[in-house]
């Protein structure tokens, strides 16, 4: 059985701050990581990998640092990496960013791919949905526990009021939840593997390209990058704060109560 | 040429989700702004009863598919459907409620029908000069704003995140018209299959529809002292919510949870306690009509959104309000 997880380096979110003189990001010595829910998908594919012996091979698509996140997949146990890397592909939207990852899977085995459900720079969960639309195949989003049946996989997918236990014939593209799966720690005798033993393809646009037809590899170079997007960000701002409000300080808690109280009261509310 | 705007209902058994009718609101809005018909999509099984609410809540029209396939949401079969409705009547905007639902679905649309999609949106409005529909929705963990826009595909397509926009009044008088759109799903639910639906237990007070909420942060500092939190949300009559920080503690259910990764909810009072207002939280309470705010450490970002703030301590202040709350 293989096993293809989707990963994403993304900037830890959560150590962003802004610069309150210019209200832009400070983005310096922000750390890199792999996206939490993407985490979470390489931890559900290793469970597997332990049950059945999968082979699990870890895709990612983007600048060549993100190869730090892929060797980092290989030390926590996944078998093999693919960076797709190139300028080509830069300045994709979601739908863009789900043609070229498709076109890498394409040139790979998997019976089960898994994706996090999110990232956490751009929130979208659109490229793992979009991957198994443009590789026809069907997908299930938001797995809260996944179990392999000999070809099936049997799905607990979580719903805002409900969940569904879902069986679905592989191949099947699965989107994980980052709270559902613990992802375990790299083991010292990972990061030796990572590093010395294991293998990361980088794949360029050349390469995706090579088993195309001319006419196919037009499509795909038409869809990619910037210019195969259809959505652009016109602007980006920081949300302007509200208008301050009363602070009072240095005040007894009876004073404090009075103040509460007596907002409450001019809103009506009580 | 593609024309009109397009809502995507969302049901489930049958019950028409609030967010469905916060997009007609909003879509009434944008359809008027461009001379269009605001058009509602309902799938469902033994759903044809439902066109009438989606008219009152501001539809011009009704389109309806109504296939047993459709009874319990399922990608393949909903996806087909969907497809269908947008090949034939090409509409200019189609909306999405930002549920589980909306961003299972919507993204398998728009990588189907080979046109953007912008997720999580909590601004819509029509750019004056283009006629573009102007979607803004937060980037970078909400550190950012972006506007985005979708020029050369049809339809302009976005999953819009619920409790953002207003709801119409319903109006019963309104009148519309509906029709029924048959789709073949045959063979659509061949490849995933469902094999048990189960509903959570009863939950607690759905806090999108709260009109007052006492939240709980980190500044509480142990499990025992959300008792206070809780009697002052009793005294108040108010429904309790949390900060991310206390529901990954295990201190309030997951439902509970104001944020980014959370609900976004705009009750008339929002009382945080303890709650530091990092940007994320903040995104998800900053609509409220009033925020009062009790926060010890005098620098906490929440006291930049709060009406009033109180710097203090809260596990003094919290008992004697709820017990003044009691004697009014």
């Amino acid at each position: 059985m293989n096993i293809i997880v989707c990963i994403k380096q993304v900037p830890d979110t959560t150590e962003v701050r802004l610069d309150p003189k210019t209200n832009t990001l400070i983005r310096d010595g922000v750390p890199s990581i792999i996206n939490p829910d993407d985490k979470a998908g390489i931890e559900a594919a290793l469970q597997i990998k332990e049950k059945t012996g999968a082979a699990v091979t870890v895709v990612s698509m983007g600048p060549p640092q993100a190869e730090k996140a892929i060797r980092e997949a290989l030390a926590m146990g996944c078998d093999k990496g693919v960076l797709v890397s190139g300028r080509e592909f830069g300045g994709a939207d979601t739908l863009a960013t789900s043609t070229t990852i498709a076109q890498a899977v394409k040139k790979l085995d998997y019976d089960l791919i898994i994706a996090g459900r999110q990232a956490i720079d751009g929130d979208t969960a659109q490229v793992g949905p979009q991957i198994a639309e443009h590789l026809g195949l069907p997908q299930i989003s938001y797995a809260e526990s996944v179990e392999v049946e000999e070809n099936k996989v049997v799905v607990k997918r979580q719903f805002e009021d409900r969940y569904h236990v879902l069986e679905a014939e592989m191949p099947v593209l699965i989107t994980t939840l980052g709270e559902s799966f613990t992802p375990r720690y790299m083991t010292v005798g990972g990061c030796f593997d990572a590093y010395r033993e294991k293998e990361v393809a980088v794949w360029g646009y050349q390469d995706l390209i090579a088993d195309l037809s001319e006419e196919e590899a037009a499509e795909f170079t038409r869809n990619i990058g910037l210019k195969g997007s259809p959505t652009r960000v016109k602007k980006s701002f920081v949300k302007e704060a509200k208008g301050a409000g009363t602070i009072l300080k240095d005040i007894t808690a009876d004073e404090a109560v009075d103040a509460i109280i007596g907002k409450l009261q001019e809103k009506h509310l009580i | 040429m593609s024309k009109n705007v397009f809502v995507m209902a969302e049901q489930r058994d049958g019950v028409i989700s609030k967010v469905t009718l916060e997009l007609l609101g909003k879509g009434r809005t944008l359809a008027d702004t461009l001379g269009q018909e605001l058009v509602a999509v309902v799938l469902g099984s033994g759903i044809a009863d439902k066109a009438n609410e989606l008219i009152a809540y501001g539809a011009d029209r009704v389109l309806v598919v109504d296939d047993p396939m459709l009874k319990e949401y399922l990608t393949e079969p909903y996806a087909a459907a969907t497809t269908k409705v947008i090949r034939e009547y090409e509409p200019d905007i189609v909306l999405y409620g930002a549920t589980s639902i909306g961003r299972d679905l919507a993204p398998r649309i728009s990588a189907r029908v080979k046109t953007g999609l912008t997720a999580d949106c909590t601004k819509l409005e029509i750019d004056e000069e283009t006629k573009l529909l102007a979607m803004t929705r937060p980037a970078f963990g909400g550190n950012i704003m972006a506007t985005i826009m979708c020029a050369d595909h049809r339809p302009q397509m976005a999953t819009v995140r619920p409790g953002v926009m207003q709801a119409l009044e319903k109006d019963e008088t309104r009148t519309g018209s509906v029709e029924k759109v048959d789709v073949d799903l045959t063979g659509c639910d061949s490849k995933v299959k469902i094999r048990e639906v189960v509903m959570f237990k009863k939950k607690a007070a759905d806090i999108t529809e709260s009109k007052m909420l006492v939240s709980a942060g980190r500044g509480i500092g142990s499990e025992e002292n959300m008792q206070m939190v809780k009697d002052v949300a009793a005294a108040l009559g108010a429904d309790l919510c949390g900060s991310r920080a206390v529901i990954d503690q295990g201190w309030l259910a997951k439902d509970l949870q104001i944020g980014q990764t959370g609900k976004t909810v705009r009750p008339q009072l929002y009382l945080a306690c303890g709650i530091s207002g990092a940007i994320q939280h903040v995104a998800g309470m900053e609509g409220s009509e009033l925020i009062v705010a009790i926060n010890k450490n005098e620098g906490a970002p929440i006291f930049k959104v709060a009406d009033l703030g109180i710097v203090g301590d809260l596990k003094v202040i919290l008992p004697k309000l709820a017990k003044k709350l009691e004697e009014i």
